[in-house]
């Protein structure tokens, strides 16, 4: 643990079901993230990955162990403090963009902070169009994500993730869906936000090619840290 | 009010608009039946009231029954009282009760009469008839004999009677001749016909002759007092309160017409209960209506509730939205609804003129605010456990999905 550490969580544990039908997904994770950091968090498929991410991003509560963020104990804060919490700092990329539909790309990228404050403002709307610019959609702010590509979409998702200036960005396989090309379009674009906001980024993802561009690697197998 | 919170139901409800309008309709219609059976309902009850209470008094002040008093109460004794039947009934002391009564709220006319059963004959034929004197200015007070006058005039001179259609062709009286009419005080008076009228309620086209107030204390030997006050109020359904009213002001005798007619009024309320229980199932449809589609627009929508949770939109902003939705759904159709009936019901006579077989409908008893404050209200509630619902999504179960 350092001091420039943004978040810490010791011997994390996750697990569902009572008894004999319990699962345990998540052993003792030890793990601390810092700033401006960008972690690749590979396994396969019913290592842990996502339900790690839904942990370090307030959706879930572990089963035990601690969770710190930013000096907050996290695992003692009620629901609506994690929610403010997670409005506040927090942002979230999915494989599937989860756009909303009846919203325009300049509307979806503002509704983070717009549902936080109760209206949309100048200031947020500047700031959406900034993020937009910054991710290549200029020409696209009024468009619908029905009338956008995946790629598009995707990077729509991006921006929104960071409406609020978030310390931290979980992405979980955030290329999944996209094509070769597109994929790297969005991971270019998560290194350059990563470099020019500080922003600290975790992206779970089954592609080398993606953990090959991010500045540390962690494991997950089984529930447990293999290599970091 | 959560101003993103209403854009956002707003986006709902007009990302879908022909079902939206759909839905809308339906609530419409639900109102325009709210609106309808009210009106019909009031209207009915008007009818009803107007036809029955349109040509007699709400309510007639007289002089209070006097039982004999005992000046000696014995203990463990059976007295027998028996009323004096022997002095007519009549107030003595009348001027003081009519600006009372004229100045109380929700009196629209006060007319003192002078009543008294007599004979009328005409060579061989004789009919009883219930004779009632009027003031100058005071005929219509109560019925509108001006109105109904289809013969004659209706100035009531000194020497001049006004008589109903009926009681005429039984007699085969015209206007102008002279009958001789002979009072239950034994005087006797020649008076010629002036008017004849048609007031459509048979008994008083058979029996009622109007006359002059003065030749009435004649004929009747009452020479300073009168046998009653005769009052009509407006509405007339405020009878039984102004009539409770005057009788402590007055310290005579009033009845109210509610009190002769207790089956019409039964049957008025039995007929306003049916329309409030026509009322509820409407508003209920609404609500069901309402109900289901919202929950198809929750089940529709969440992955997108699941995903503003995630991005850390707070429970209360999620139920807001989709209770603003409800809401809006029951203004719009509520306002869509009474506009509608409103111009429908427009063109329709007031029940006053209703022709025989036609619908009395009341417009102005429609109820237009209320239905729509029902409406709305309806839709609010309605989308509350919906809301709930929603708010209760897990956004890692939808991201997941």
């Amino acid at each position: 643990m350092t001091a420039e550490a943004i978040v810490t969580v010791c011997g994390l544990t996750k697990s569902f079901g009572r008894e004999e039908t319990e699962t345990q997904v998540l052993r003792g994770i030890d793990l601390s993230i810092r700033r401006a950091e960008m972690v690749a968090l590979l396994g396969p498929s019913g290592s842990g990955k996502s339900t790690l991410l839904t942990i370090l991003g307030t959706l879930m509560r572990a089963s035990g162990g601690s969770h710190d963020m930013l000096g907050v104990d996290l695992m003692r804060a009620s629901d609506a403090q994690r929610t403010e919490f997670r409005s506040r700092h927090l942002g979230f990329v999915f494989q599937f963009h989860h756009l909303l539909s009846d919203l325009t790309a300049l509307e979806n990228v503002m509704m983070p902070a717009a549902s936080a404050a109760g209206r949309e403002t100048r200031a947020m709307r500047a700031r959406a169009t900034e993020l937009l610019n910054a991710v290549g959609l200029s020409d696209h702010l009024d468009y619908r994500p029905s009338a956008m590509s995946g790629g598009q979409r995707q990077r729509a998702a991006v921006a929104r993730a960071l409406i609020n200036n978030p310390a931290l960005v979980l992405a979980d396989e955030p290329t999944g869906n996209l094509d070769r090309k597109s994929a790297d379009q969005v991971m270019d674009l998560i290194q350059k936000i990563n470099q020019t906001t500080g922003a600290s980024f975790i992206i779970s993802t089954h592609d080398e090619h993606i953990a090959a561009r991010c500045s540390r690697r962690i494991g997950l197998l089984d529930g447990n840290i293999v290599a970091s | 009010m959560n101003a993103y919170a209403v854009k956002l139901a707003l986006r709902h409800l007009f990302s879908h608009p022909a079902q939206t309008a759909l839905l809308m309709l339906g609530v419409a219609l639900g109102v325009a039946v709210f609106i309808f059976m009210s009106a019909l309902i009031g209207g009915l009850a008007t009818l009803l009231t107007l036809r029955t209470v349109g040509s007699i008094p709400h309510i007639v002040l007289e002089e209070p029954d006097h039982d004999p008093a005992v000046l000696v109460p014995s203990i463990g004794a059976l007295v027998v009282l028996q009323k004096d039947l022997s002095r007519r009934n009549q107030i003595s002391i009348w001027q003081p009760a009519i600006p009372i009564a004229e100045q109380t709220p929700g009196v629209t006319f006060v007319s003192p009469q002078i009543r008294g059963a007599a004979f009328v004959e005409r060579g061989q034929a004789v009919a009883s008839v219930g004779v009632i004197g009027v003031m100058p200015g005071k005929l219509s007070a109560i019925a509108d004999i001006d109105a109904a006058i289809v013969e004659g005039s209706s100035d009531l001179l000194a020497d001049g009677i006004l008589i109903g259609s009926r009681l005429a062709r039984d007699l085969g009286l015209r206007v102008g001749q002279i009958v001789r009419l002979t009072s239950d005080r034994g005087r006797a008076r020649s008076l010629h016909i002036g008017g004849i009228f048609t007031l459509g309620v048979a008994s008083a086209d058979r029996q009622a002759v109007y006359m002059n107030f003065s030749t009435a204390r004649a004929l009747f030997d009452l020479p300073t007092g009168i046998s009653r006050i005769e009052i009509k109020v407006q509405p007339a359904i405020d009878a039984p309160r102004i009539a409770a009213r005057l009788r402590s002001a007055t310290a005579l005798k009033a009845t109210a017409w509610t009190e002769d007619n207790t089956q019409l009024f039964e049957g008025l309320d039995a007929q306003a209960r049916t329309g409030t229980i026509i009322k509820i199932f409407a508003l209920v449809t609404i609500m069901v209506g309402i109900t289901s589609a919202m929950s198809l627009s929750v089940v529709r929508r969440q992955s997108e509730i699941g995903i503003m949770r995630a991005m850390g939109a707070g429970k209360t902003f999620v139920v807001s939205i989709f209770v603003l939705e409800g809401t809006l759904i029951g203004l719009i159709g509520a306002l869509v609804g009474t506009g509608v009936t409103w111009l429908a019901l427009a063109p329709l006579p007031p029940v006053a003129q209703v022709a025989r077989g036609g619908l009395p409908i009341d417009q102005a008893q429609g109820g237009f605010l209320v239905a729509v404050v029902l409406t709305t209200l309806a839709g609010a509630l309605a989308s509350i456990q919906p809301a709930l619902r929603a708010s209760r999504i897990d956004p890692v179960e939808v991201i997941g999905s």
